[in-house]
């Protein structure tokens, strides 16, 4: 079996640099919380007379036009971010229209990714609003010769309130823009907010029923051909040559031009290309990775798992208190790679012309984008406009912007713009994968049935290891979820081992949660089926009192009321944090035959310190439970000849209606003024209450996935 | 090519596309009509999903010259003066994140309806499994199905 270990110099070497600049970028978004305080810039220039801010601007007519800095990715910021410019601002919420912006250092920071779009822009968007409010006020102050307390704003007129008067912004426009922008506006007291914390419809919900949403896909512009790029197999394979003939022979084809990635096919459109693709002949150099199987990729984990790791977490005498008196609990786990399988697959448009660049490219980091691109062409980043279009889903997978380089390069070599697609195959088998994982854990239990000591070690690819600048011999990723692990046991140790396996990895919603919560909160229910304790009860013992975790524990038991019981029937429940926030999930399932299982209900209640709109908060719960579900019941990609081996929706299945079990969330505040994150919250908690309601069900005890492969051994 | 007529969305409209070109890309690429989705060219996820003489078809394997002489309504189509109930509804229960999969999801929903006035959930399951959602509307779709179906 030929093992390659493949070594960062190897990946540069394999002409994998792109990749490994995106992972800097990647690596940014994932510090990107860190940085707290952004300092205010100046506004691209605007055509509008009053432009306070990268932000906002009003026109004369007193309309109002705010920019999204992140993008959207159906995670509902571009309702989520203008409500709070319009709280502090006092416009009108049904007048504003809604931009994305461009990249550009004016916006800050411009990643969505780790749930943070909303969390990383508040103060930006509060501070944006107030300041134009301020300097309208000022100016309205300043017309009736009143003290600024004497007005406050309401959609869209400032209010002179001992008088009455009501002046519009259009009159104020020509003497607010005059003003200084302030450097620290007052912000509203939160006791007086309108909009925030309140349902709010999206903004963008028009644009998405009639078909006038413009996603990445859905660019146009004149001229422009369309291309399919044929790519190795497995990464780090090359072309040796190619023969074009019966591709160019095809009606509609235009062009066929080796690039970086692989050879692409240009022609008038789509269907031309992916026929001329398909005439296409490569002769492949398959490159050092191609003698990665399956069978590979599971050994080298398993020797992984076998070896001691580096200590992530060490409380009292670590993985030493295991040695002692009592029961000793004992399992290991193992889950899968998985794909991201956006509902839109990855595309690009680009003009490339002499000394500049245009790309309509729908990814989560813009600002990354538009610096790689102007390295790329040699060119200043000045000289580089990176348009966002609407995103079709991206969970993670957009982070990286190999298919942004492929329209890139393909329209420098033709000359004209170009939009570049990828098929559902292409997307899949090109994905960078949710790594695999293998996990042993270890539990001594006193004479009540409780955890003294616990160790847990992971075995697992790094994703952020792709990155020159990473050195920390933990990836946190890898081990987030499990080293925050929330239950008070006296002893306790979390190992990172990292696998080294070559196939590409990257950021899939939850990241490394997806798969620790899985693992920690299944052990935990197997702790308490081998004390003989209750579950919950087991929870409520081990979790700190007035904690938040007991707070989403004890509201999601009271919202779910009594178990369902008998018909194969069980119920499941698991805690997890993540992004700053608390879920806990109760499933109810019904399970056949020992070997197929219902999920009939499931009960969410999350805490999120504030919800700027809680209906949208909810949105994502619902679609973490989906989102997470799909993975457990059907989620792996394996990996044959050093490739991906699932390629559409019918080896790589994704939860369906039918299979969609009744979903009901519960908000719960318990830090009224924290920020959680939400696009990822409702994931890490489904796959252990659904395997912790099929113990109950049906006494099997799964510890791998996908659930469709099987449950496991009986426990 | 050969240049031949389609009847789309009550226009008449002249398309220059080879046989066997699936009726997704001569709407996409050569009619302009982005609206339809590509999601996996298998007709495995309906994202594709337009009305062929009102029934729900999928059009990323469909040959263009199986479609002349048919009425095509795509979701530009659906209701060009004011919003058809179905899209109404998805408003009022927000169904859309991401929004790509939607036209799909609501083509479909509409032929339901149009069948089965008053569908009970289990003729929703049937009607909607086609449809794949990655951002995992369906709750808020079936939820939205039954605002339609009964008018308000």
């Amino acid at each position: 079996m030929p093992v390659v270990r493949l070594t960062r110099r190897q990946l540069l070497a394999a002409g994998l640099a792109g990749g490994a600049v995106l992972a800097i970028g990647a690596y940014g978004g994932y510090r990107l919380l860190r940085r707290r305080k952004q300092r205010r810039r100046p506004a691209p220039p605007r055509e509008q007379p009053f432009a306070p801010s990268a932000f906002v601007a009003i026109d004369a007519q007193g309309a109002v036009t705010l920019w999204l800095p992140r993008p959207e990715v159906g995670q509902g910021i571009a309702t989520t971010l203008p409500m709070l410019i319009v709280e502090e601002l006092g416009a009108d919420p049904a007048r504003v229209k809604v931009v994305q912006a461009p990249a550009d250092e004016a916006y800050g920071s411009q990643m969505t990714a780790v749930s943070a779009s909303v969390r990383g822009s508040f103060n930006d968007m509060l501070a944006a609003g107030a300041a134009a409010r301020e300097m309208l006020v000022g100016a309205a102050a300043a017309a009736l010769d009143r003290p600024a307390a004497e007005f406050r704003v309401h959609l869209g007129e400032v209010i002179h309130g001992p008088s009455g008067r009501r002046l519009a912004f259009a009159d104020l426009v020509p003497a607010a823009a005059k003003r200084r922008v302030p450097d620290e506006p007052a912000l509203k007291p939160r006791s007086e907010w309108q909009y925030v914390g309140k349902a709010m419809p999206r903004l963008d919900l028009p644009a998405k029923i009639d078909g006038s949403a413009r996603f990445g896909i859905d660019v146009r512009v004149p001229g422009m051909l369309f291309a399919m790029v044929v790519r190795p197999p497995a990464t780090g394979g090359k072309v040796r040559r190619f023969d074009a003939a019966d591709s160019l022979a095809v009606p509609g084809v235009r062009n066929v031009v080796a690039i970086a990635s692989g050879v692409a096919v240009v022609a008038d459109h789509t269907h031309a290309a992916m026929l001329g693709r398909r005439a296409l002949k490569v002769d492949w150099e398959p490159g050092p990775n191609a003698g990665w199987n399956a069978s590979a990729i599971d050994a080298h984990l398993e020797r992984s798992l076998g070896r001691a790791g580096v200590v992530a977490r060490r409380d009292g005498n670590g993985a030493k208190g295991l040695q002692g008196p009592g029961k000793i609990v004992r399992a290991e786990y193992r889950l899968p790679y998985l794909a991201h399988a956006t509902m839109e697959p990855m595309n690009c448009t680009a003009d490339v012309r002499p000394g500049q660049c245009v790309v309509w490219a729908p990814s989560q980091s813009p600002t990354t984008v538009r610096s790689v691109v102007a390295q790329r062409l040699g060119i200043p980043v000045a000289s580089v406009t990176v348009n966002i279009p609407l995103l079709g889903g991206a969970f993670g997978r957009r982070v990286n912007n190999d298919y942004v380089f492929e329209a890139v390069d393909i329209s420098r070599a033709i000359g004209r713009p170009v939009q570049v697609l990828w098929t559902r195959e292409d997307d899949i088998r090109h994905d960078w994968f949710r790594p695999c994982s293998a996990h042993r854990l270890e539990a001594r239990l006193d004479g009540d049935g409780l955890p003294v000591a616990l160790a847990h070690r992971i075995a697992a690819p790094s994703i952020l290891s792709g990155d020159p600048a990473f050195k920390d011999p933990v990836d946190p990723t890898a081990v987030e979820g499990a080293k925050e692990i929330p239950y008070r046991v006296p002893d306790l140790q979390v190992e990172y081992s990292r696998a080294e396996v070559p196939m590409q990895v990257g950021f899939w919603r939850s990241v490394g949660h997806s798969y620790n919560a899985f693992v920690v909160e299944s052990f935990l229910d197997e702790i308490a089926a081998a004390g003989g304790q209750d579950p919950v009860l087991l929870r409520r013992r081990l979790l700190a009192p007035a904690s938040r975790h007991l707070a989403v524990l004890d509201a999601v038991v009271a919202k779910a009321g009594p178990a369902p019981a008998g018909g194969g029937r069980g119920r499941g429940v698991a805690v997890h944090a993540s992004y700053g926030s608390y879920v806990a999930m109760i499933a109810d399932v019904r399970v056949e035959d020992r070997a197929r299982v219902k999920v009939e209900r499931v009960v969410c209640a999350a805490d999120c310190g504030l919800a700027v709109n809680p209906d949208g908060a909810a949105a994502q719960l619902e679609g973490g439970i989906v989102f997470g579900l799909t993975a457990a019941l059907y989620g792996r990609v394996d990996f044959e000849a050093g490739a991906a081996s699932a390629s559409n929706f019918d080896d790589y299945p994704l939860l369906r209606f039918d299979e969609t079990p009744a979903i009901e969330v519960v908000h719960v505040n318990g830090a009224p003024s924290a920020l959680g994150g939400v696009g990822e919250i409702g994931v890490p908690p489904i796959a252990p209450a659904v395997c912790n309601a099929i113990f109950r069900a049906a006494g099997v005890r799964p510890r791998t996935l996908p659930l469709s492969r099987g449950f496991g051994e009986s426990a | 090519m050969p240049v031949r007529k389609l009847e789309i969305n009550r226009s008449s409209i002249e398309v220059d596309a080879p046989d066997g070109m699936p009726l997704l890309w001569v709407l996409r690429d050569i009619a302009g009509l982005t609206g339809t989705k590509y999601g996996c060219g298998k007709s495995l996820c309906g994202a594709c999903t337009v009305h062929v003489d009102g029934v729900p078809t999928r059009t990323c394997q469909l040959p263009v010259e199986r479609v002349v002489g048919k009425r095509i309504t795509t979701i530009e189509g659906l209701a060009p003066e004011k919003l058809h109930p179905v899209q109404e509804a998805w408003i009022a229960e927000s169904v859309p994140q991401c929004g790509y999969c939607q036209s799909g999801q609501i083509l479909t929903a509409v032929a339901l309806l149009a069948a089965k006035p008053a569908p009970t959930d289990q003729e929703i399951d049937e009607a909607m499994r086609g449809v794949l959602c990655r951002c995992g509307t369906y709750p808020r779709i079936r939820r939205a199905i039954h605002r339609a179906a009964r008018g308000k």
